[in-house]
């Protein structure tokens, strides 16, 4: 069970959090056009990286916010998390 | 009765309180502090159980959890385990272990056939067709007799016992309380570490207990529980025995098994059986010692044959001769110290040695007591069926791969030693790849992936200094970086015997005409000529030789296998160890009980129950439940003798014609509030929300940005900035989850925010004809005429003296309201409703009945919102708003989305207007076309149609709304039915929908 450091609520156990996918998709602005194809990426396409990925997961079991999480998709190691208005590199 | 193997003296078991218990059968008698396995050899008792795959007479190994022969049937306590380890497992008053894998008993011979047909003609007369032809018994017996025999036998009982989970947070775990585990913990509780010792078995010292040492002038048993004493009483020290840390997970998560209550011949009511800890360490000492490896021999498998320190457990703990004429067999010196154990009380052992004549402090001292020692010498193999009567030994040439003089002697036990393999099962499972140390011919942690460290014999240090140094160094330098404080603690004078260098010799060869099974894998019964097989028929990697031949695959993990698997492919292979690698060790390191995984979530605790305001009335009431998630619903109420088929159809009739009530508490409620509220709304639905005035509710329809539907409801504008919006009751969780995912992710600035109210309010829905006239009886001051309070209208009120919330909307499609007060109001609320109503009929209605109404109106629900659906196919695309942009829009133009025939929603009605159409049916045209028919759709839901009395089904079909008038066939396989159909609208009731406007 992997130990995440909620930035609101600290170091809490996995079972506290749900899963929310990769944190570098962006959606497109509301009431702009987009092209198909930036709208098709922006809902299918992910990388599914081995290594290092930015991700999103919500407190839900805590504070229900959503924060990111730095973590190696092989060995589950947690190198950062941050509140969603934060940035990670 | 006498103990014929007991020591008058020896031992920590206590002889003051003598046990009774039986063995296959048998009334035996061992002392508190015995396990089951030294009480039986105590008793004189070998033989306990019979090998897996060749059902071959199996006796004790070793003495503790590396044993991987005595697997016992254990009843205790009024119940029944299955494989209980007999070396772990302590006796009890009154328990009673049966042997395994045998039948008709242990005893029994399996080449007397005479025997075999008399005892088990009546109890199954396959058995007998086991014996011939001898070409059959691998592909057709054996496999059955597995089945038939198998290991223990799993209780179909419901265990009775108290199971829990703990979560535990600490600095340091130090997982095992040898020399070395007990100076780390020393160390950092000294330092001011939150620590907890976990040790396996019931008593703490490791090898301490055993071992002829001396610690500041203390024996080692002596400074063992000096130095527990002082831990126990240290504040931030917790220590556990019986305590068995089995995995270890990520982000330095260990899991550890305590046998809490076992051992107890009474406890208290909620004293659980088993615990299991759940530790979250910041730093971990793998403190597990090693494990004696076994040499290969012939026949090495007979009962009587142990580890030469299982032996030495044996008389040092248990106070227990494994046998009175012993042999030892050792490639290396620490099998002197069970010889010398032995010659202490007063037992001639015989030392074959496999090394040449040589000097050290253990020989010599050997020497010295006169014991037989004979250098370059070996056990060939072992003589004797049910127990060891003899051994043919022999001395070895110079490269010792024959021999050149054979000999028997006879023995009644013979005690091996190959050297000691680290445990370093929990390292590996950290994540730390293993490196081959070529000084102790075994594999040793390497670089550290978590926060653990090994230490003492678990890092391959077999000295007793050596482990108190690093125990303490480890201990002191781990919990200092952690709590800041570094306590000198000075390191204690130690005395212990020098070994001289092991023998890298680990498998006897055999002479010429003599083959014998050698065995490597006790528990799995995989010899030498096995893993040569392997090798032969072309397997290379050690995984796929471990598959193929089922070495280490055991519950006892190889414990005392891998090594010598290892060394054996190695040598045919011509290849060094390091280069076979091994295998991946995986949690758990031992077996543990299913109870202990599933802890308390059992039976009504499996989830949390989620129960209404108003459920007491529904149980009152002859409710039969229906869970909804975890919410329980009324699913009808039974009158009489009523089938769940006829009060459902009585109750939807009665909304029809009268009116009900239904509970509708469990609809997700989610309080929106924020001057941004509208905006928000409107980009969440797809329909339009800007204009949507104060005391107005609208039903809206929320997309996934893939276009699918996600759910559908009401909300309604309370006030300026604040909505009240209703969710499924399916979908509550996922749609909070959903709008905060937008409010915080997407769009920070909306000021918007939400919170779940589900628990807050409590509903109940007023239905039918008469509602309206019933309203005015529980609001006598409120004017609720269609004007005041028209079709989507919302009021607030008092509810006899509470306030409320009154919402003028219908999921039965008939003229009604719903009315929400708080949750604590919720039963006064619906007795009020039931005693005002019995004027118009009222009758509760369920979930079914709820169903049967929506059903024939064509609403939509869960099955037809099935995450495959779009506005369009479920006809909701009149909610689709042209002229906004909302979540998902960009989506529904997709190509595949608008082709002519796209999936519709239509409805069925059976030809015959009698016949049920299961739900889940597919349509096809033809019912005896070849298979695969193609499928035109499917029945997402059915339903009696009380309106016009037939049954009623809506279903998603392709280009549904062609194929109306036209006649298919709904086919269940499922449920064997074929019933032909015919398309209709989706609306069978009011398709104008004039009654909710009524
Ligand atoms: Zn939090």
């Amino acid at each position: 069970m992997l130990y995440i450091k909620c930035p609101y609520c600290g170091l809490r156990a996995q079972k506290e959090f749900s899963y929310g996918g990769d944190a570098t998709v962006k959606r497109p602005n509301i009431n702009e056009e987009v092209s198909s194809e930036d709208w098709d990426n922006f809902v299918y396409m992910r990388k599914s990286p081995r290594g290092k990925h930015i991700e999103l997961w919500q407190h839900i079991a805590g504070c229900r916010q959503w924060i990111k999480v730095q973590r190696d998709t092989a060995t589950h190691e947690i190198f950062q998390t941050a509140k969603v208005t934060e940035e990670i590199r | 009765m006498s103990q014929p193997f007991r020591l008058n003296k020896e031992g920590l078991i206590n002889r003051n309180k003598k046990l009774s218990f039986t063995f296959n059968g048998k009334k035996l008698f061992g002392y508190e502090g015995d396990t089951i396995a030294s009480a039986l050899i105590a008793n004189g008792i070998h033989l306990v159980g019979r090998s897996f795959k060749y059902h071959r007479p199996r006796g004790f190994f070793g003495a503790g959890v590396e044993e991987p022969n005595a697997k016992l049937q254990v009843e205790f306590n009024g119940h029944s385990e299955p494989n209980v380890n007999a070396t772990e497992m302590e006796l009890v008053e009154g328990l009673s272990a049966t042997s395994q894998n045998c039948w008709p008993s242990v005893n029994f011979d399996i080449g007397a056939i005479n025997n075999f047909l008399k005892m088990f003609f009546p109890a199954g007369f396959y058995y007998k067709t086991f014996m011939w032809p001898k070409s059959f018994w691998y592909k057709i017996y054996e496999p059955f007799i597995r089945k038939a025999a198998g290991l223990g036998v799993a209780s179909i009982e419901k265990d009775k016992e108290r199971y829990e989970h703990k979560f535990e947070y600490c600095d340091l775990l130090v997982t095992g309380s040898g020399p070395s585990g007990l100076a780390s913990a020393y160390a950092a509780a000294k330092n001011g570490a939150k620590v907890i010792l976990a040790e396996d078995k019931p008593r703490f010292g490791g090898t301490l207990l055993t071992d002829d040492v001396s610690i500041d002038n203390l024996s080692g048993k002596d400074w063992a529980e000096k130095i527990i004493t002082e831990l126990k009483s240290m504040p931030n020290v917790t220590v556990k025995n019986r305590s068995q840390v089995f995995g270890y997970y990520d982000h330095n998560m260990l899991v550890m098994f305590e046998r809490v209550s076992d051992h107890l011949e009474k406890k208290s009511k909620f004293t659980p059986r088993q615990r299991l800890w759940y530790i979250r360490a910041k730093e971990t000492i793998l403190s597990t010692g090693s494990i004696e490896r076994p040499i290969v021999f012939g026949n090495n498998d007979t009962p009587g044959i142990f580890l030469s320190a299982a032996a030495k457990e044996y008389m040092k703990v248990y106070g227990v001769l494994v046998g009175k004429k012993p042999l030892i067999f050792t490639n290396n010196d620490s099998a002197y110290e069970t010889a010398l154990e032995f010659k202490k009380n007063n037992v001639e052992p015989i030392i074959l040695d496999t090394r040449e004549e040589h000097s050290s402090e253990l020989i010599d001292e050997a020497k010295s007591k006169g014991i037989d020692i004979r250098f370059s010498h070996g056990v060939i193999v072992a003589n004797g069926y049910k127990k060891v009567k003899s051994a043919k030994i022999g001395k070895l040439n110079k490269d010792k791969n024959s021999f050149e003089k054979i000999e028997t002697v006879d023995c009644d036990c013979i005690c091996v030693s190959g050297f000691w393999t680290p445990s370093v099962h929990l390292a590996s499972q950290s994540g730390n790849k293993l490196k081959y140390e070529e000084k102790i011919d075994a594999f040793i942690p390497d670089k550290k992936k978590q926060h653990e460290t090994s230490v003492g014999a678990a890092n391959g240090s077999f000295t007793l200094e050596e482990s108190l140094k690093h125990g303490f160094e480890n201990g002191s330098n781990l919990s200092a970086k952690i709590t800041e404080t570094k306590t000198e603690i000075s390191i204690p004078n130690v005395n212990e015997k020098k070994y001289g260098a092991h023998d890298k010799f680990w498998c006897m060869p055999l002479p010429k005409n003599e083959n014998p099974k050698r065995f490597v894998d006790f528990q799995n019964d995989v010899s030498v000529s096995d893993i040569e097989i392997a090798l032969r028929e072309g397997y290379r990697s050690i995984e796929h030789v471990k598959r193929y031949t089922t070495l280490g695959m055991a519950t006892d993990q190889g414990r005392t296998s891998n090594l010598n698997g290892l060394q054996l492919v190695s040598n045919i292979e011509n290849k060094i160890v390091p280069e076979v690698g091994h295998t991946t060790f995986r949690p758990p390191f031992t077996p543990i009980t299913i109870g202990t995984i599933v802890g308390r979530e059992v039976g009504m605790e499996y989830m949390p129950t989620r129960k209404t305001p108003m459920h007491e009335w529904h149980e009152k009431n002859n409710a039969v439940f229906v869970d909804a998630g975890a919410w329980k619903r009324p699913r009808y109420y039974k009158l009489g003798s009523e089938t769940l088929f006829e009060a459902s159809k009585r109750e939807a009739k009665n909304v029809r014609e009268n009116v009900g009530i239904c509970d509708v508490t469990t609809l997700g409620k989610i309080d929106i509030k924020g001057p941004d509220a509208a905006e928000f709304l409107n980009r969440v639905y797809t329909n339009a929300w800007m204009k949507l005035p104060v005391g107005k509710a609208r039903y809206g329809l929320m997309l996934r940005e893939d276009g699918i539907v996600m759910d559908d409801g009401t909300t309604t504008r309370i006030s300026e900035n604040h909505y009240h919006m209703t969710t499924t009751t399916a979908q509550a969780a996922n749609v909070l989850s959903h709008l905060e995912y937008y409010l915080q992710i997407v769009w920070p600035e909306l000021n918007v925010n939400v919170v779940s109210t589900t628990e807050q309010w409590a509903g109940a829905a007023i239905a039918g004809p008469k509602s309206r006239d019933m309203l005015s009886k529980l609001y006598p001051d409120l004017d609720v005429s269609n004007e005041a309070l028209p079709f989507m209208g919302y009021k607030e009120a008092e509810f006899f003296g509470v306030p409320s919330r009154i919402f003028r909307i219908s999921f039965s499609g008939e003229l009604a309201y719903e009315i929400n007060v708080k949750s604590d109001h919720g039963m006064f609320m619906w007795e009020k409703m039931m005693e005002v109503g019995k004027d118009f009929g009222n009758q509760p209605y369920g979930t079914e009945a709820l169903s049967t109404l929506r059903i024939e109106m064509g609403h939509v629900a869960g099955p037809e919102l099935d995450g495959r659906t779009i506005p369009s196919d479920v006809s909701l695309n009149g909610l689709v708003s042209k002229k906004k942009d909302f979540i998902g829009k960009n989506s529904l133009g997709r190509e595949a989305f608008n082709v002519e025939s796209r999936q519709k929603i239509v409805g069925l009605i059976p030809i015959d207007r009698k016949s049920s159409i299961p739900e889940g049916s597919h349509i096809v045209q033809d019912q005896n076309a070849k298979l695969p028919n193609p499928k035109l759709g499917h029945v997402s839901s059915s339903c009696w149609s009380v309106e016009n009395n037939n049954p009623f089904s809506l279903a998603i079909m392709k280009d549904g709304k062609n194929m109306i008038g036209k006649k298919f066939f709904a086919v269940s396989p499922l449920k064997n039915k074929s019933i032909e159909v015919e398309v209709i609208s989706s609306h069978y009731v009011d398709p104008e929908g004039k009654r909710v406007r009524s």
